[in-house]
């Protein structure tokens, strides 16, 4: 009898210290996954927070140490100057004058081929849409020299078509996410809509793009992002200072300016961030879904 | 003629399916043979040249390609932009499935979590590279002092050759956010059941990760490692916009893509930077090749 109420309270105190352990263990790996997170979370939160805290400063205060977090006084000049001195503005508007095009030419282009791709049925399409997987993974290197030379021999250097005129000409990528979307669509509406005597035109325009608008947009957001964020293209085929995207004309800061007036280039910098973060915000959905999109579903 | 006679072959449905589809794709048709396969076959021919863009070509053979391996130059770029893809690609993969795997642990504030780890990753990488060229900067740059507060001497970073690469490196990881999204909701897709059993199996915690997580979110690793490996190839606007397009200090910075730019656009060695073109080509599909090779039997693809 006694052992048995000993073995009862033995195995009752060993449960007990499991579960303790257990709950313990818990709660340090839920503590610990917070620490890591507020690690990581500094790492990415700190060129913020320097970018802008350098944008406000004046002059003396760039190159002190220990650095100065908070500038005294708060410097907002710098932004007025980086807009009107240094033709921020000027930057913006050339930057919006090829991206808008950019994005209506990547919609319609690639919203085409992709209808071509995944709902007309048609001999030797698979074969096709392998050659435009292919095309992926071939490098802009490869391609930019024979590329700049015809724009060249074009009279297109100094202009934005070498920019704007390949958007409308459609992009692997976004012909793929957009495939993706489309195949997903029932085919019974196009049967429907066939029966009824519509055109293949009529029912791309009239049925799938309006289903299609949240695909859509996150071609049109990725597109806009690209044109508001392209370094190399401007580089390579835009020389006058005049026709300068944000990209180029704040990496030119550099040399204009130099290091004695960083905090100018930082307000720049956080003014040609500002648009994309807004976006961001707005779109946010739009942004997690569309890469989801891409990534995963291949 | 086999072509228009294959066409007659075909039923009228068909036929008219095969127009309709031309139709559609009759943009992406162009864009691929103007943007794509021509400059692609020209740069090739250009490669065999030499061509100082107000001459016409002159072919050469293979003496690009010969020059290319006595190029110190160029030999020092192939290290460089080595050096920074063997680094910088397993770190942003062990990272960004490593950030995945906290977010997916059932946090709050998961979706301000995201967002801070997202954001970097569609900024411009012009505004990237300008403050983290301040934050670098041993004067009065914050990462020096954020070392400064633990009792590390900080180095030079971008105005030493041998911290400069390094320093790219530590850059990219702020950039991870991309893959995180794409690794989380790959996490998202995996069964709760799998676990749940291994859990009763018996499987500790890193098992799990090991025998049943990582397993099943392996075809995404696998996209993005390559996604990763060739943008790491052909890393370019950092440089040139930290370096202002020279790759210092002593070339310790010049990447493969940033001497094809100089050979291009500085010296105007059309035919010799087509030679790097393709060099560089040749060992991205190289290089994907091996990774899908090799990955063949690491890979799960039952998984959907």
């Amino acid at each position: 009898m006694a052992s048995q109420v000993d073995l009862a309270q033995v195995q009752n105190t060993a449960h007990r210290t499991t579960t303790i352990h257990i709950r313990l263990v818990r709660g340090i790996t839920s503590v610990l996954k917070y620490v890591a997170l507020f690690f990581f979370s500094c790492f990415f939160i700190l060129p913020w927070v320097w970018m802008i805290s350098t944008s406000l400063k004046n002059p003396a205060e760039l190159a002190v140490w220990p650095p100065i977090w908070i500038p005294k006084p708060i410097r907002w000049d710098n932004y007025i100057f980086a807009f009107q001195q240094a033709d921020f503005s000027r930057y913006v508007i050339n930057t919006l004058i090829i991206a808008v095009p950019c994005v209506i030419g990547a919609v319609l282009s690639n919203a085409l081929a992709a209808y071509g791709f995944a709902r007309v049925r048609w001999p030797g399409r698979d074969l096709v849409f392998a050659a435009v997987l292919a095309t992926m993974i071939l490098p802009g290197f490869v391609t930019f020299i024979p590329l700049y030379i015809v724009f060249h021999k074009l009279n297109w250097i100094n202009t934005y078509l070498p920019l704007i005129v390949p958007t409308f000409l459609a992009n692997p990528f976004f012909i793929f996410l957009l495939r993706q979307f489309f195949m997903g669509l029932p085919v019974e509406l196009s049967d429907a809509a066939r029966v009824d005597g519509a055109s293949e035109l009529g029912i791309f325009w009239q049925i799938i793009l309006p289903l299609a608008k949240p695909a859509l947009a996150v071609v049109a957001l990725f597109q806009f992002i690209g044109s508001w964020n392209d370094y190399f293209g401007p580089l390579i085929y835009l020389n006058d200072k005049k026709l300068y995207t944000v990209s180029l004309g704040i990496a030119n800061m550099q040399s204009t300016y130099g290091f004695m007036n960083y905090a100018w280039i930082m307000a720049a910098t956080v003014m040609s961030v500002l648009p994309i973060i807004i976006l961001f915000f707005f779109a946010q959905r739009t942004f997690i879904e569309g890469i989801a999109l891409t990534g995963l579903k291949g | 003629m086999t072509i228009t006679k294959r066409f007659r072959g075909l039923g009228r449905e068909e036929r008219r399916g095969l127009v309709t589809g031309l139709l559609f794709i009759t943009p992406w048709m162009i864009g691929f043979l103007a943007f794509r396969v021509v400059p692609f076959v020209m740069s090739f021919y250009y490669s065999f040249t030499f061509y100082p863009i107000l001459q016409s070509p002159k072919w050469i053979g293979l003496a690009n390609f010969r020059n290319l391996f006595t190029d110190t130059r160029f030999l020092s770029a192939l290290y460089n932009t080595a050096y920074y893809a063997l680094f910088a690609v397993p770190l942003a993969m062990v990272v960004g499935i490593g950030l995945a795997m906290l977010l997916n642990m059932k946090v709050r504030g998961l979706s301000a979590f995201r967002t801070i780890f997202y954001l970097p990753s569609i900024t411009p990488v012009v505004a990237t590279a300008l403050v983290w060229l301040w934050m670098f900067n041993p004067r009065g740059g914050i990462i020096n002092y954020v070392l400064s507060l633990v009792g590390i001497r900080g180095p030079g970073w971008m105005g030493s050759p041998m911290w400069a690469k390094p320093a790219l490196i530590l850059m990219s990881l702020w950039g991870v956010g991309g893959a995180v999204v794409i690794y989380l909701a790959a996490l998202q897709d995996v069964p709760r059941e799998l676990v749940e059993a291994s859990h009763l199996d018996g499987a500790n915690v890193p098992r799990q990760i090991w025998h049943v997580t990582l397993p099943m979110i392996s075809p995404v690793i696998l996209f993005n490692v390559i996604v990763g490996l060739i943008a790491a190839f052909q890393l370019f606007t950092e440089v040139h916009v930290m370096t202002r397009g020279s790759g210092s200090p002593a070339d310790s910075t010049l990447m493969m893509s940033i001497y094809l730019w100089q050979s291009a656009f500085r010296f105007f060695k059309m035919g010799y930077a087509s030679a790097q073109a393709w060099f560089m080509f040749l060992i991205i599909v190289i290089f994907t090749i091996i990774l899908f090779r090799v990955s063949g039997r690491l890979v799960y693809y039952g998984g959907k």
